[in-house]
């Protein structure tokens, strides 16, 4: 599709059923699906001759506590036919387990092994589902809301035991959250430039 | 009676010099041959996405020096753009400018240590120390610049932290004056000699389809002969103004790619030429002083400048809610943040696209059926720092 706006009639168009939303900003497709449809979703917007979205950029999550569905999944594709990236988001409970893209995209293999290492979310269909960037033996997830910022673990070299020794992290001070965030909500607070 | 054949596993890594950091590479050989190749990366992570997430705009810059930590200012870049972006900003004419040369600097920072350590890993030493003698020179206008060699902390949300000092812009002109010189010098090693091709052509061959596939991107991407630039395709700042061209390759090998990276420094150079030629004067960042601070004069003397910048220097801008996703065609791909803002002072979450993260990935493919010899050679054209792979 030449641009964005054919391109977000077309995904609505046929794929109708399985867009909850649609909308255009910052130059980018954002499209909200439900989680079952993943895979179609992708096939459509990777073999389908007037989207060609041929590379997978990124796979992420983002953790909402609060909310009733925990996390939210977003997948980013990049077409360089059609110079256009979109971005797919859906929400899923925390123990949602999420179908895997490797088999379509084989670079999805990290970028998932990145957000199970992370979040702690599952992928069905995958074939090396490790922990990627933490420590071995690490515990807990990281990028969740829950963790704390400074971890539960510290290494040290051990003088007594002669090696690296794991321990509970030991402060000597708490970590000091300052909240300099103003109560007010004052005016606009940055001012909105009109474009010349 | 057949012969038994055992396979052998083999730790390439953690600290082995051509692993360009701190990779375990495992190794399954048959012979010489290399069966599989599993990557354990992660050996310096530092959780910056995480910290991202506990400061506050203005804090998380100084992060992004530390990921690729060879062109440090190329990833400010994308985040500075991201917040910029959210908030609907314009940068003035002159900041853009300033940030092109130092992007294109940190692109001959970041291929210049490629290059060499490259050369290095096939054999061959006096590249390196060629290499990192104008290394040198570019770190020094680093320095000159924001005060650092490395961690700059000089792309900010909004602009450049300060103008460029009396005498810096002759002395990076001379610096392009004499460096394409040195560019001929280095390619009189490399780029005939029968060593570094024995070592180099027809390894690591990528096809277009499977550069596509494995999220290649930059060199990794052109080199197989996928014409794509984000400089060119997704213009930011004044890169439309600027005349310059995408080498792309032709057979997607190490020597293809060590050709690309040779002549885009030849490019950076004119690039480099042209923005010192048509800079303009004028501020170097937005005058909004709710997102830069004021400069220093004023807060002798203007009460709202203080305020700005106490507010500043404490709480922070808050940003709207929204997320995006901005990329810069980085020295070594596309290096890509994806940002969620919730109207706080803080970003609610900050997903770091690194391109090593994918290229590194695609090792095991890459290597099947190579020679144990050509590890470093494909690890080496592959152009991996550790810092943002494992971020």
């Amino acid at each position: 599709m030449k641009n964005l706006i054919d391109l977000e009639k077309k995904v609505n168009s046929d794929l109708a059923t399985k867009i909850n939303n649609s909308n255009i900003k910052h130059q980018q497709l954002y499209l909200n699906i439900q989680s079952k449809d993943l895979i179609d979703v992708v096939i459509f917007l990777k073999t389908n001759n007037e989207t060609n979205f041929k590379q997978l950029i990124e796979i992420t999550a983002a953790d909402y506590p609060e909310k009733e569905k925990r996390f939210k999944m977003i997948y980013l594709l990049l077409s360089h036919e059609f110079n256009q990236r979109i971005l797919i988001d859906y929400e899923i409970n925390e123990n949602e387990i999420v179908k895997s893209l490797t088999s379509i995209f084989p670079s999805a293999n990290w970028m998932e092994r990145e957000v199970f290492d992370m979040y702690g979310i599952n992928f069905t269909g995958h074939p090396d589902l490790r922990r990627i960037l933490t420590d071995y033996n690490f515990e807990g997830y990281p990028l969740r809301k829950d963790f704390p910022l400074t971890g539960h673990n510290e290494v040290r070299y051990s003088e007594d035991k002669k090696k690296v020794i794991y321990e509970k992290v030991k402060l000597e001070q708490n970590y000091r959250n300052f909240d300099y965030e103003s109560p007010w909500e004052g005016t606009k607070y940055i001012k909105v430039q009109t474009k010349k | 009676m057949p012969k038994e054949t055992k396979k052998l596993n083999l730790n390439f890594g953690p600290q082995h010099p051509a692993a360009h950091g701190v990779l375990r590479l495992i190794l399954e050989l048959d012979g010489e041959v290399v069966e599989k190749a599993d990557p354990h990366i992660g050996l310096l992570h530092r959780g910056t996405e995480k910290l991202i997430e506990n400061k506050t705009y203005m804090q998380a810059v100084p992060y992004f020096d530390r990921l690729d930590y060879v062109a440090p200012m190329n990833q400010e870049h994308a985040f500075a753009l991201a917040v910029e972006k959210i908030l609907s900003i314009e940068v003035p004419s002159r900041a853009q400018y300033i940030r092109v040369i130092f992007c294109e600097i940190g692109r001959i920072l970041s291929h210049l240590l490629n290059i060499t350590t490259q050369a290095m890993d096939v054999g061959a030493l006096t590249p390196t120390l060629w290499g990192f003698e104008e290394r040198e020179t570019l770190m020094e206008f680093y320095e000159r610049v924001s005060g650092s060699r490395l961690h700059a902390n000089y792309f900010r949300p909004g602009g450049v932290h300060q103008d460029l000092p009396r005498g810096l812009d002759k002395d990076i002109g001379e610096f392009c004056n004499k460096f394409p010189n040195i560019i001929n010098d280095l390619e009189t090693l490399l780029t005939d000699n029968r060593i570094f091709k024995q070592r180099n052509v027809d390894i690591g061959v990528v096809s277009k389809q499977d550069a596509l596939d494995y999220s290649f991107s930059g060199v990794m991407l052109r080199g197989s002969g996928v014409a794509w630039d984000l400089r060119k395709s997704q213009p930011y700042e004044c890169y439309e103004q600027i005349d310059f061209k995408i080498p792309v390759g032709k057979n997607g090998d190490c020597y293809d790619r060590y050709l690309c990276r040779i002549e885009e420094m030849k490019e950076s150079v004119k690039i480099i030429n042209q923005c010192l030629e048509n800079i303009p004067k004028g501020p170097i960042k937005s005058m909004d002083g709710k997102i830069s601070p004021p400069p220093k004069k004023e807060l002798k003397e203007s009460m709202e400048a203080l305020i700005h910048h106490f507010k500043l220097f404490t709480e922070g801008y808050r940003v709207v809610k929204d997320e995006i996703y901005t990329a810069v065609e980085a020295p070594k791909g596309e290096f890509g943040v994806y940002l969620i803002s919730d109207g706080s002072n803080k970003p609610y979450k900050c997903k770091i696209r690194a391109p090593g993260f994918s290229h590194l990935q695609a090792m095991d493919y890459l290597i099947k059926g190579h020679m144990l010899a050509d590890v470093p050679a494909v690890l080496g054209s592959m152009d991996i720092v550790f810092g943002e792979v494992d971020r």
